[in-house]
Parts: structure tokens; C-alpha cells; sequence
């Protein structure tokens, strides 16, 4: 099958393209940052999402499946831009889609959707709505994507799409929000709060990826592997030093001693859990983890 | 050198020793621990043997309980206990996981429904959830009882643990999602009575302005000050299983009528609860249907 990748110069892009082409697919991939040496079998167009040189990849190449990886994630990246890309890049994206006949679609998006608040359950369900937008304002524009992208199945009924609500990923890469979090030799927590945090190993998050595209896979699924684990654990078998902060001091000692800057409402992401229920997606493609809870953040912490 | 395996639990918050025996019995709970001794939750099975060998203290050297009836709760599958609330904070709720831990063999963990307030509290909400008793919602209470779990709901809420000394055995009135969730789950309700909390903890005076700047509903006053619990007799009564019947869609009257009925089977557990307690009756006479 001829796939076209969108993003695919990112960490979990390149990851994806590469699984995908070892499955035997055409790969194509489509991002505004460079790729310089892809492997031999995956041609990379350097373009915008929003622009007319990547329209013309669709028009040219008629991919009959995409995967849109082309969001912006860094949450200290905060401009116009991110907003743009994220919302118009998506609109864009299903757009060129319909206009070329895509068979299937997959969008990859964030569990950190459902959002963390102090009244949000463990294991969120795919028909929960996006609380995300009032305990994280600065996580809006995903969530607006991600229900952009949904609202394909009747918009475009005859392209199969597939919204994935992917949870952190890590690994040797050190790639993505949680790896970000982790960065620094001590890594701060709120004193006295604890949450559960879910991730995947990113080859087995890429192995998800391909799994929903071979499975032809039509709605909404939490993708998610091992199960949560503490933050204080991740943070102590990532070889880092635990921070505990009061919450009072927390905003200020951002950004200083070494410590990461995140944005306003990521606090109560660092108190509360966002933990998701995937058993639709296994049900659905058979997906098991490869890497334990233990392994994922061990690959992470020996890389 | 053979490394250890390494154990993925985040560091206890009891620093007490723990009892053997104890240990025992928390590896006869019929949970899905992982091979870390954590389940889905995030319940923590070296926390539960610390929690416990505390509890255990309490529940066998502090207070003088006795437990009637505790062959109500079913050994397995899911149930939800609902009782009443005595004592001017959910000392009751404590005692009664001690006593489904300590006197049912095999023990099973009674995950309580606690108040949302809870969750906002530092080490609080931490604590309180690596022990299995989580926010008070109504996914919660879906998820845990099709995971076939042992449920304990305290209807009346905070406006139950706020009752003053004079009131201890009273009832006051009853949410009614508790109802719906049994009926939607096919969930039998075992109805609890828990009597001598307004003894323990003798409160005269609920303090809500003060509560509210520290983000608690209210602080409970006795004449000695403090809300500590005196070591007194306590009496936790289990009737025998209710299976309502009808559906979770029933208009809010009919619901109200399966309320009233739970609600009415607690009240007469409550009178022969301080009936046992005054020795009025004994054990053997107390009526648990």
C-alpha cells in the first residue's frame, strides 16, 4: 500500500515510516523540517501541510493511506504558529484527503486530551469529552483537532479515519512531552501528589500506528501499553532525582535550578493523573506491548 | 552480582514495620496485583500490609469492635456495602475496610467512595488512592464493580460525617445515584450499620467557615478540642444482600423507593446496633434480613 506520512521528520514520524516500510508499504513522507538521510524507500517532500507543495504530493503521488503526525507537541512551543499548524494543518490535511481519494486515515493524537483534574477518573473512555480544555487551556488547539479529525467519519464518511489518543510515549529517542519533562537531573513534582502515569515505549507507539492501518481501523481508540506507574517511580527508575515542590513555590521555581519551564496549565498534569482505557483499541487490533512498564523507562534512562 | 528486579512502587508513607501475618492476608486478596504487587489502580500491595498491620491495632487493641453478620458480604464478585456515617470523620469508613479485611476469610479490600474534596488535599488523595479508595464518581464506582470489586458508598456524604454528638444515630437524607449504579450493574447492596462513631468522636460544633478557607467542608469540634477518636465500643452490623430490581432509568420516585427501602433496612440495623451496644440484646438475637 502506498502511505504517505505527514510530520515524518519527527521522532515518532521517522519511527512510523520506518516500521511502515519494513511491512513491505510505499512509503512517502511529507514535513516542513528536513530529513536528511531517510532510509533508502522513503521519499521525503519538504513542504507545509498548509501550502500548495503539499497538496501537490497528495495530487501527484495519490497516496491510499496517510498518516497525519504533522502537530506540533512542545507544549513551551506556544505561538500563533502551533495553533495554526495544529488546526488549519488538520483541516488541510483531511481536505487534500477527500480531494484525492485517501482510503484510510489516521490521525495520531494525545491522551493528554481528556485532560487532569482532581474529579477526573482513572481510565478515561474514548466517549468522554475533552476536559483538557479547561484544566490545560494551552492544550485547546489538540483538542480541537482531535475532534476536527473525528468529525471526518461523517463529514467524508467514505475515507476509513481512525483517531488515535495515543499516551506518552518514551525510550531511547528521548523524544516527546514526558522525555522533555524528564530532561533535566532533577524533575519536579508537586509535595504530596503522586500521580499515575501511562506511556509506551515509542517502537511499540509506532508498532500501534501501523497496527490501526493494517487493521483498516474506523473511529476513535485510547491507545496506551503497560500499565500506569507512579510518577515518582518514572522518575526514579529514569535515573533522576525526585524534586517534590509545595504547590505555592511550584510556578515560581520553574524555569530556574535547572529545572524544566512548562506551561500554566500543566500543573495540574504533574497532580493529577490522565490515565486511559485502551481495551477498545486491543479488542479491536490485537495490540500487546513488547516493552514493559520497566523496560520502556529503563531504554529510556541507558540511551 | 545478581541485580534486583526492580520493584516499580513509589517509596511507603507509613514508616511502621509490618505485621507477618498481615502480609499473609493482603497475598490472599483476590486483586489483579501485577508481579510488582500493584494493580490497574495504582493499589499497592506493600502499602495495603502497612495500612493494615496499622488498622489492625486499631481495630483489635484500640476500639473494641464487634462485627454481626459478616458472612453478608459475598466472598467474591461485586457488592456494594452502604452504610451510615458516625463520627464526625470517616472513621467509620476505616473501620469498616478493617473489619471486611480482618474478619472475611479470604479478606477482600473494600474501596470506598470518598469525598472529591479528598482528592485536592496533599498526600491526602496520594495516600488514600494507593490504598484503593478513590474519588467518589460515578465512573469510578461503573469501572470498579464490573471489575467485580468490593464497593462501600456512604450516601448521606459529608452532610452524614457532620452530625453532631446529639444526632449520632440518626439518618440524614440519602443521594440516590448509588441506587442507579446498583441497577446498572446488577449489584447486590449489602446495607451496613456502624454504631458508637458519635461516641468516638463526640462532636458539638462543625466549624464551616474555617473548613472552607482550608479546603475542607468543615472542622469538627469535641469538648476536648481535636477530633481524635476515644477508644470506645463500636458495633458494625452487615444485613443480609439486597438485589433491587427494576432499571437505572426508573423515574427519580421510583428510584427514591429503592432509597427509602435501603435506607430503612440501615435504620433498623442502627436501632438494634445501639440496642447490642447498650446490651440490651446480644449478638445472636440481632435480626439481619
Amino acid at each position: 500500500m502506498k502511505v504517505l506520512v505527514t510530520g515524518v521528520a519527527g521522532h515518532m514520524g521517522r519511527l512510523v515510516a520506518q516500521q511502515l516500510l519494513a511491512h513491505g508499504h510505499e512509503v512517502i513522507g511529507l514535513d516542513r523540517r528536513a530529513w536528511y538521510h531517510p532510509p533508502e524507500g522513503i521519499k521525503v517532500y519538504q513542504a507545509d501541510i498548509r501550502k500548495r507543495p503539499a497538496e501537490d504530493v497528495f495530487r501527484t503521488q495519490q497516496p491510499e493511506a496517510v498518516i497525519h503526525m504533522a502537530t506540533v507537541t512542545h507544549l513551551t512551543h506556544r505561538s500563533e504558529d502551533r495553533y495554526r499548524i495544529n488546526l488549519k494543518g488538520t483541516q488541510a490535511f483531511f481536505e487534500h484527503c477527500h480531494r484525492y481519494g485517501v482510503k484510510q486515515a489516521i490521525f495520531v493524537g494525545r491522551h493528554t486530551y481528556y485532560g487532569a483534574a482532581p474529579d477526573s477518573p482513572l481510565y478515561h473512555t474514548e466517549a468522554e469529552p475533552p476536559m483538557a480544555v479547561h484544566t490545560f487551556p494551552e492544550l485547546s488547539d489538540l483538542v480541537a483537532a482531535d475532534l476536527y479529525a473525528g468529525a471526518t467519519l461523517w463529514r467524508h464518511p467514505e475515507i476509513d479515519t481512525a483517531v488515535l489518543r495515543c499516551c506518552y510515549t518514551l525510550g531511547p529517542l528521548r523524544q516527546g512531552t514526558l522525555a522533555a519533562f524528564l530532561r533535566g537531573p532533577r524533575v519536579p513534582t508537586v509535595l504530596g501528589f503522586d500521580p499515575l502515569f501511562q506511556f509506551l515505549h515509542e517502537q511499540d507507539a509506532a508498532r500501534a500506528i501501523v497496527l490501526a492501518l493494517t487493521k483498516s481501523l474506523r473511529g476513535v481508540y485510547n491507545v496506551a501499553g503497560p500499565p500506569p506507574v507512579p510518577l515518582s517511580v518514572v522518575i526514579r527508575e529514569a535515573g533522576r532525582q525526585n524534586l517534590p515542590i509545595p504547590e505555592p513555590l511550584f510556578r515560581a521555581a520553574l524555569g530556574r535550578f535547572g529545572l524544566p519551564q512548562l506551561p500554566r496549565g500543566a500543573l495540574e498534569h504533574v497532580k493529577y493523573p490522565v490515565v486511559i482505557d485502551s481495551a477498545e483499541f486491543k479488542d479491536a487490533t490485537g495490540f500487546s506491548p513488547e516493552f514493559s512498564e520497566d523496560a520502556t523507562v529503563h531504554a529510556y534512562r541507558d540511551a | 552480582m545478581k541485580k534486583r528486579p526492580p520493584a516499580m512502587i513509589p517509596p511507603s508513607l507509613i514508616p511502621l514495620p509490618t505485621a507477618p501475618s498481615i502480609a499473609r492476608r493482603v497475598d490472599e486478596l483476590e486483586l489483579p496485583f501485577s508481579r510488582h504487587g500493584v494493580d490497574p489502580y495504582g493499589v499497592d500491595k506493600k502499602e495495603l500490609a502497612k495500612f493494615f498491620t496499622l488498622l489492625q491495632f486499631l481495630y483489635q487493641r484500640y476500639f473494641d469492635i464487634e462485627c454481626v453478620g459478616v458472612h453478608n458480604i459475598p466472598g467474591r464478585g461485586r457488592a456494594m456495602l452502604v452504610g451510615n456515617h458516625s463520627g464526625g470523620w470517616a472513621i467509620d469508613a476505616l473501620m469498616v475496610v478493617a473489619s471486611a479485611f480482618l474478619e472475611m476469610n479470604p479478606p477482600r479490600l473494600a474501596q470506598g467512595m470518598a469525598e472529591k474534596f479528598l482528592q485536592k488535599v496533599p498526600f491526602v488523595a496520594n495516600f488514600s488512592n494507593r490504598l484503593g479508595q478513590f474519588a467518589g464518581l460515578p465512573e469510578h464506582c461503573i469501572r470498579l464493580l464490573e471489575d467485580d470489586r468490593l464497593l462501600m458508598v456512604f450516601p448521606e456524604g459529608a452532610r452524614g460525617t457532620a452530625k453532631l454528638y446529639r444526632e449520632r444515630d440518626s439518618l440524614v437524607s440519602f443521594g440516590t445515584g448509588f441506587v442507579r449504579l446498583a441497577l446498572s450493574t446488577a449489584t447486590p447492596i449489602v446495607p451496613v450499620a456502624f454504631v458508637g462513631g458519635g461516641e468516638a468522636i463526640p462532636t458539638v460544633a462543625n466549624l464551616y467557615g474555617l473548613g472552607k478557607r482550608v479546603g475542607l467542608p468543615y472542622i469538627p469540634v469535641t469538648p476536648y478540642g481535636l477530633a481524635i477518636p476515644l477508644p470506645v465500643r463500636f458495633k458494625i452490623l452487615y444485613g443480609e444482600p439486597v438485589m433491587l430490581e427494576g432499571s437505572a432509568t426508573d423515574t427519580d420516585e421510583v428510584i427514591g423507593g429503592h432509597v427509602e427501602h435501603i435506607k430503612s433496612k440501615i435504620a433498623a440495623l442502627i436501632t438494634q446496633g445501639r440496642a447490642l451496644r447498650e446490651g440490651e440484646i446480644t449478638a445472636a438475637e440481632v435480626k439481619l434480613s
